[in-house]
């Protein structure tokens, strides 16, 4: 396969911002994260846990409470008082409601989902009706006398628990009137805290209330007497959150330690009916405050300050080994970060609020394999751009000739030209913005530098010329009637001839740039796609779906490969069906039009297509072959797929040349020393 | 193996029958339920675990039912012809036959066939087949005449192939027998002549077919006692011809020549096959199984009060008339392999399952099933053992043995306890031998002189007995001085209280040596590195090195010099056991049981101090025979491992130091203790600094390696 001199990137200083709450949605199998610097993702629990939505975050709008409605609606609430309903086919925010009562600090739908609950800084807690389009106040509940931190309604709707400071109450939710006041113990460990902060509250259908506060209990109270049953200690710091079962059988906690612990209803004795809560398995798969937990039919999900996405399912409840099976820990999003000038060996990273643009450095040095090269010149850090405004950056983009930088937010989309004058480097913005261009889900220039794609919401893709110091809009390709569906992956043809385009769920559309109209739609799939790359000469269309299927279709003869089909009869290797993160970019070698090199977070993979498949006999990593073995043997073991997993975790890799390759790693241990250090706990021996 | 356990009655009254017997019996969509149709005028539902009817129907006074109740299976109703053409269709709700559905046709019927899967199918006399639905659509319709004039059917059978469904029935005409295939997919009435191999004539007693892959084999009982087989092929290749099928003789002279009347056959399974009749002229009737491979009689069972020539054979459980009862025995044929007699299960595991760890589910508590097990395996297992548990008769064979274990003698206990346990085990099986346990020991209490010392190693070996599931057993043991018990209990329980490990340590140090010598004690933990027969001196060990450690080169205290002036006893000391090598087996099992020091160590201080001394002087003999070889074990099957030896020194010295201390024996044992201790924390502190230095050096490089922000490296692709 040959040599490659890779350069080895560790400088991307991206840090995940920490997940403050998490929705699963059990009609769609649809689990919504919320960050803390306000941006929200949806994962598809069915699909590989892929990240198929996202929305940008916003400096101002730090979400607390995120819930799910009738009909796959999202809402969520944050300090700033609003409720924010998401609009899910075109990823904006449909509108944003101020509910009047200061920062809200809770929020939960009604079991049947047509009202929202909403706790409020000053004591109140409020009832809205969701309405087909929008949302109606309808009325407050009982004044507390401090904020509303949990709230919770009872399976049946009638009544509503909500945790406060040092007290929870329960409400008639009919009514709006306090019914019952349930008196928490401030006491911790024998000494009288200050106060007891009611981080959650369940209410299950039997009449209990559940409750898990700031002095590390869980307790289970009787909401009809007001009594409480059961004290469970769990922790030494804060009980942050709880999530029960739809089956009310088990509930799972999570605490500012970093553990999580499963509570099930447990038999007293084999034969009695008479059930108890009991803590049955605690997991430590943080470091940090777990804010937020889930509970899946199958898994626990929790998430929290150290940017981690657990999903540890339930093995009693798993059947069969496939993806449900093994514990998930996301960290980094499902999308790119990276764009890559080729030519002018440059990177562009994308943060929350600024880009940063390095020039890759070089050597002159040769060596074999796992040789570090003695570097002639280091990489540099031509430019820190930073973006105007609260809002996060969506994404960005740099032209393959490095003179063009495109980003945009939720409002506003930036163009810049770039001159370069041997070291010194001259940033022009392009003013002048047509009104229609306010906002893209995606990015992407030509091959060439001459033309700018951009997927704009509501389904449309924008085609502009690019001159010197301007651009014009060429043209317009608008979706389908009547579907609005954003398309959030797009790829170009090298010779600029074809454009292709992926949406969220529906398939992958192939545009003519010469004749400005929908050439032809590849064949729905039934996962959504995670990376599109049209193939030089060929114009091959290759297309990664999240269950880790590899398509390539034919653009000219609107049909899959031949190679394609013979993957597809053989199959793919377990062992490459069972990586779980999905392929973020696809690239191919600039001068063997049979290689493709494709990427996820934990591997690379640089396939040829003129060799055999693996079977599941061959062995699909292939370690370093003996050199004393004859070259028959090595020729017999090779096969098509030559994965390294040298670097890890990955954010980015691609060619530069037939012989350059860049990798983009960030790894997990300087994200942790930029993180605020987790709560101290006392090791034994230390 | 086939087996025939033993039988039962179904009805306790006789059935209202004349000689004929039954008109039938029929399986009713629930397992264990059977519909019993008798020749007169009643159809009666029988739970057959119960051995108790669950229901019964009759006609009117006049009618006469002609066709045995059979269920629909797919909705659950009853159907029944009585007087030929009048069909009636019922559910359990009903009370009066007379009340419920009625359809009278317009021709007679044979038999109603009614499989799991299909809809029943109605047979007429003439041969004609119609399905049940579309008869009851229009019960008058013309039924037309598929056999000949004074043919007649003899038997039929309906049964599924490859899913479709396929009728069967044997007609007779003038001492001929024709076969004819009805397959339902297809519309395909196929006919065939059997032809009879032998030359005089014979008439054929009975029939049973069973289905294999390319043919139907009919299996016939001949008046002159010898079983016939005919392959019916299912895909004939010329379906609409007459074709002729040649009988091949199976098995010779199962049943008496002399024609009787009550010869029955049905094809238990693949290769077995059951045979009710007299097997000569004038001896009783018999069930007899026998096996068609080997042509062997497998097992045979006697019916005294003679029968009718009636068999049937449902699940596990074979129908016939027994005298005037219907009985019911149950039939088992466990695979048997070689694999099997010599222990050893086939592990077929296919290369693309994996193993996955058996995962203890905290909702259903479905007994103890450790261990790690192909994922689909279990599942298909644990679906097995469902069906088991609904199939188990009422009364459990354990709530027998109790009662045994109340009253009869220990002799019979044993003969009891041997069978019961040689049965398939069930989920509760653990606490059903706890019971046992329970109910032994409660007799041995109230009884002084009872003590099932067989029974109870057995129930120990068992493997699923822990001590909290029968606390008094080890007591008992105690009491008894029952040192072979306790050593079982300390091998197998895995929850002794650490007050009943410090009791058996004292009956086993202190147990004098004759009794030990009649003990049957297991002595694989010692039997490798200790000769039965001690002679005191073994060959004299040069100086042995204590991990390598010197002892030599530490200048000790005067003590030191002391030991250094009688070598030849310190060699012997450290070579030649202190103990018997039973008293070490014993020591072995306690060694090697699991223990928490806190609440061991208030009873060690128990121990007189010569007996801590012996102990101690034991294990420092243990020290030295593991510090022998390189990895530090001892030879042998389940030897106690190094830490539990050293674990136990400590405990010990613990305990009873300040005891040990003034006794002068133990002075040059705790001497050696000492030294051997101090070389062990300087090798340590070796260790240690070496450890560090090493963890140093992977740190530097760790930093080189990740620290850099920025590096071209080079990489090769295979």
């Amino acid at each position: 396969m040959g040599e490659f001199n890779v350069h080895r990137v560790r400088f991307f200083n991206y840090v995940p911002s920490g997940i403050r709450c998490v929705a699963y949605n059990n009609q769609s199998n649809r689990l919504a994260v919320s960050r803390t610097d306000g941006t929200v993702e949806i994962y598809n629990l069915s699909a590989n846990y892929f990240q198929e939505k996202f929305f940008p975050g916003h400096e101002s709008r730090a979400t607390e409470a995120l819930c799910w409605a009738k009909g796959q609606r999202l809402f969520s609430a944050g300090l700033n008082g609003e409720i924010i309903e998401y609009d899910l086919q075109a990823l904006t925010i449909k509108y944003a409601v101020d509910a009047f009562g200061g920062p809200i600090w809770s929020m939960a739908t009604s079991p049947n989902g047509s009202q929202l609950l909403v706790g409020c800084e000053d004591g109140s807690v409020k009832l809205f009706q969701i309405t087909p389009d929008k949302i109606q106040f309808e009325r407050n509940f009982d004044r507390q006398k401090s904020r509303i931190l949990s709230l919770s309604w009872h399976p049946a709707g009638t009544h509503v628990a909500a945790g406060s400071i040092d007290y929870i109450s329960v409400f008639d939710s009919k009514s709006g009137s306090a019914i019952g006041k349930m008196l928490v113990d401030r006491q911790y460990m024998g000494v009288s805290k200050r106060k007891c902060i009611i981080w959650g509250v369940a209410f299950l259908s039997d009449g209990t209330v559940i409750s898990v506060d700031s002095a590390g209990k869980v307790q289970i109270w009787d909401s009809a007497t007001g009594t409480l049953v059961k004290n469970h200690l769990v922790s030494n710091a804060d009980v942050q959150s709880i999530a029960v079962s739809a089956q009310e059988d088990s509930f799972v906690v999570g605490t500012a330690e970093g553990t999580v612990f499963h509570f099930q209803l447990v038999s007293v004795t084999s034969s009695s009916s008479e059930k108890q809560w009991v803590r049955t398995k605690p997991f430590q798969h943080h470091t940090h405050d777990v804010r937020a937990v889930a509970h899946s039919p199958t898994a626990l999900i929790s998430g929290g300050t150290d940017t981690h996405l657990v999903i540890r399912p339930l093995m009693e409840k798993v059947e069969v080994k496939n993806y449900d099976a093994a514990l998930r820990k996301i960290t980094f999003p499902h999308r790119r970060l990276v764009s890559c000038a080729k030519k002018k060996q440059l990177l562009l990273f994308q943060f929350a609020h600024h880009l940063e643009l390095w020039r890759l450095g070089s050597t002159v040095a040769t060596g074999k394999n796992g040789d570090t090269l003695p570097l002639s010149k280091n990489a540099d850090h031509l430019l820190h751009l930073k973006t105007k405004g609260p809002e996060n950056i969506i994404c960005s983009c740099i032209s393959p000739c490095g003179g063009w930088i495109a980003c945009s937010t939720a409002s506003r989309f930036f163009l810049y030209r770039l001159n370069y004058e041997h070291d010194n480097i001259s940033l022009q913005r392009v003013s002048k913005m047509p009104v229609f261009l306010r906002s893209a889900l995606q990015i992407l220039f030509s091959e060439d530098s001459t033309k700018l794609f951009v997927a704009s919401n509501q389904g449309s893709l924008r085609v502009f010329r690019l001159l010197e110091g301007g651009f014009t809009h060429l043209h317009s390709f608008q979706p389908q009637s009547g579907t609005v569906q954003s398309m959030c992956l797009l790829a170009v043809s090298p010779d600029g001839n074809w454009l292709a385009a992926s949406g969220t769920s529906a398939g992958v559309h192939v545009y003519s740039v010469k004749q400005l109209k929908l050439h032809c739609t590849v064949p729905a799939y039934n996962f959504p796609v995670t990376a599109l790359a049209i193939a030089p000469n060929t114009n091959n269309l290759v297309i990664a779906h999240s269950d880790q299927q590899v398509f390539e279709y034919s653009i000219p003869d609107k049909q899959y490969t031949e190679w394609s089909r013979t993957v597809q009869k053989q199959g793919f290797h377990h062992l490459w069906l069972q990586r779980d993160t999905p392929i973020t970019h696809i690239s191919f070698h600039p001068k063997r039009p049979m290689h493709i090199l494709l990427h996820d977070t934990y591997m690379f993979c640089l396939i040829d297509k003129s060799l055999p498949l693996p079977n599941d006999k061959t062995l699909l990593y292939n370690p370093l072959p003996p050199t004393n073995e004859s070259d028959v043997i090595r020729r017999r073991t090779a096969h098509a797929f030559k994965i390294s997993k040298k670097y890890k975790p990955l954010l980015f890799v691609d060619l530069l040349d037939e012989k350059t390759l860049v990798a983009v790693e960030r790894p997990l241990d300087d994200i942790i020393a930029q993180l605020p250090p987790p709560i101290k706990k006392k090791k034994f021996g230390t | 193996m086939a087996d025939l356990e033993e039988g039962f009655t179904l009805t306790a009254v006789p059935l209202g029958s004349g000689p004929d017997g039954p008109l039938g019996v029929e399986q009713s969509d629930k397992t264990d339920q059977f519909l019993v149709t008798d020749s007169g005028r009643t159809v009666i539902l029988y739970k057959v675990s119960d051995q108790k009817p669950l229901g019964s129907w009759s006609v009117k006074q006049g009618q006469i039912i002609t066709c045995p109740a059979v269920c629909n299976f797919q909705t659950g109703e009853y159907i029944v012809v009585h007087d030929n053409k009048v069909l009636r269709i019922w559910n359990n709700e009903d009370v009066n036959l007379d009340k419920v559905f009625k359809a009278t046709l317009s021709a007679e019927v044979y038999r109603i066939h009614s499989i799991q899967g299909t809809e029943p199918l109605v047979l007429f006399k003439e041969g004609a087949v119609r399905g049940l639905e579309a008869l009851l659509a229009e019960p008058q319709q013309k039924i037309e005449t598929v056999i000949s004039d004074e043919e007649v059917i003899k038997w039929t059978k309906f049964f599924m192939v490859f899913r479709h469904p396929v009728l069967i029935f044997i007609t007779e005409k003038h001492g001929n027998y024709f076969a004819y295939v009805q397959k339902f997919n297809s519309r395909i009435l196929s006919k065939y002549t059997l032809l009879l191999g032998q030359e005089e004539k014979c008439v054929i007693q009975s029939f049973s077919t069973s289905v294999g892959q390319k043919f139907i084999s009919l299996m016939s009982l001949s008046s002159d006692g010898c079983v016939y087989e005919t392959l019916i092929p299912i895909h004939p290749s010329e379906p609409e011809k007459n074709q002729r099928l040649v009988q091949s003789q199976l098995l010779k002279s199962v049943v008496s020549g002399s024609a009787q009347s009550g010869a029955a056959l049905s094809i238990l399974d693949q290769d077995h096959i059951a045979v009710l009749g007299a097997p000569r002229p004038a001896s009783k009737e018999c069930l007899s199984v026998w096996n068609t491979k080997f042509q062997t009689l497998q097992t045979s069972k006697e019916l005294p009060q003679g029968t009718s020539g009636q068999l049937w054979y449902y699940g596990e459980n074979l129908f016939m008339l027994h005298g005037k009862f219907l009985t019911v025995i149950p039939y088992k044929c466990e695979v048997s392999s070689l694999a099997g007699a010599l222990g050893k299960l086939k592990h077929s595991q296919d290369p693309g399952t994996h193993v996955t760890p058996h995962f203890v589910n905290w909702e259903t508590s479905q007994g103890c099933e450790l261990g790690s097990q192909n994922s689909e395996q279990s599942k298909r297992i644990l679906r097995r053992r469902k069906i088991q548990v609904s199939v188990q008769p009422e009364v459990p064979a354990s709530t027998q043995l109790l009662a045994t274990i109340q009253k009869d003698s220990e002799k019979h206990i044993e003969v009891e306890l041997r069978k019961f346990l040689a049965t398939k085990r069930t989920p509760d099986f653990h606490t059903v031998i706890g019971d046992v346990v329970i109910g032994l020991l409660g007799r041995c209490k109230a009884e002084p002189s009872f003590y099932p010392r067989n029974c109870l190693i057995q129930l120990v070996q068992t493997h699923v007995l822990s001590y909290s599931l029968c606390p008094g057993l080890m007591e008992v043991a105690l009491e008894k001085t029952d040192v072979q018990i306790l050593q079982l209990c300390l091998q197998q329980l895995p929850d002794i209280p650490e007050s009943v490990t410090c009791a058996c340590l004292k009956v086993f140090l202190s147990i004098g040596d004759d009794t030990l010598q009649d003990a049957d004690i297991n002595m694989e933990s010692v039997s490798d590195y200790m000769d039965p027969v001690q002679d005191g001196k073994m060959e004299e060990q040069t100086t042995f090195l204590q991990n390598g450690f010197n002892p030599e080169e530490d200048n000790c205290d005067s003590c030191a010099q002391k030991l250094k002036e009688k070598p030849q006893a310190t060699a012997d000391e450290s070579t030649s056991c202190p103990l018997t090598p039973k008293r070490a087996a014993l020591l072995n099992a306690i060694l090697r049981s699991a223990y928490s020091e806190t609440f061991l160590l208030p009873h060690l201080k128990d121990i007189p101090a010569q007996h801590s001394t012996l102990f101690l002087q034991y294990l420092y003999f243990l020290y030295l025979k593991c510090s022998e070889n390189a990895t530090m074990t001892l030879p042998g099957t389940h030897p106690p491992t190094l830490n539990q030896i050293m674990d136990w020194i400590c405990l010990l010295l613990d305990a009873n130091f300040t005891v040990v201390v003034m006794i002068p024996e133990a002075k040059r044992l705790l001497l050696s203790l000492y030294k051997f201790v101090k070389s062990q924390i300087s090798i340590c502190s070796e260790l240690n600094k070496i450890e560090v230095s090493f963890r140093e050096l992977q740190k530097l490089n760790q930093e080189k390696n990740n620290r850099e922000l920025y590096s071209i490296e080079v990489l090769e692709l295979f």
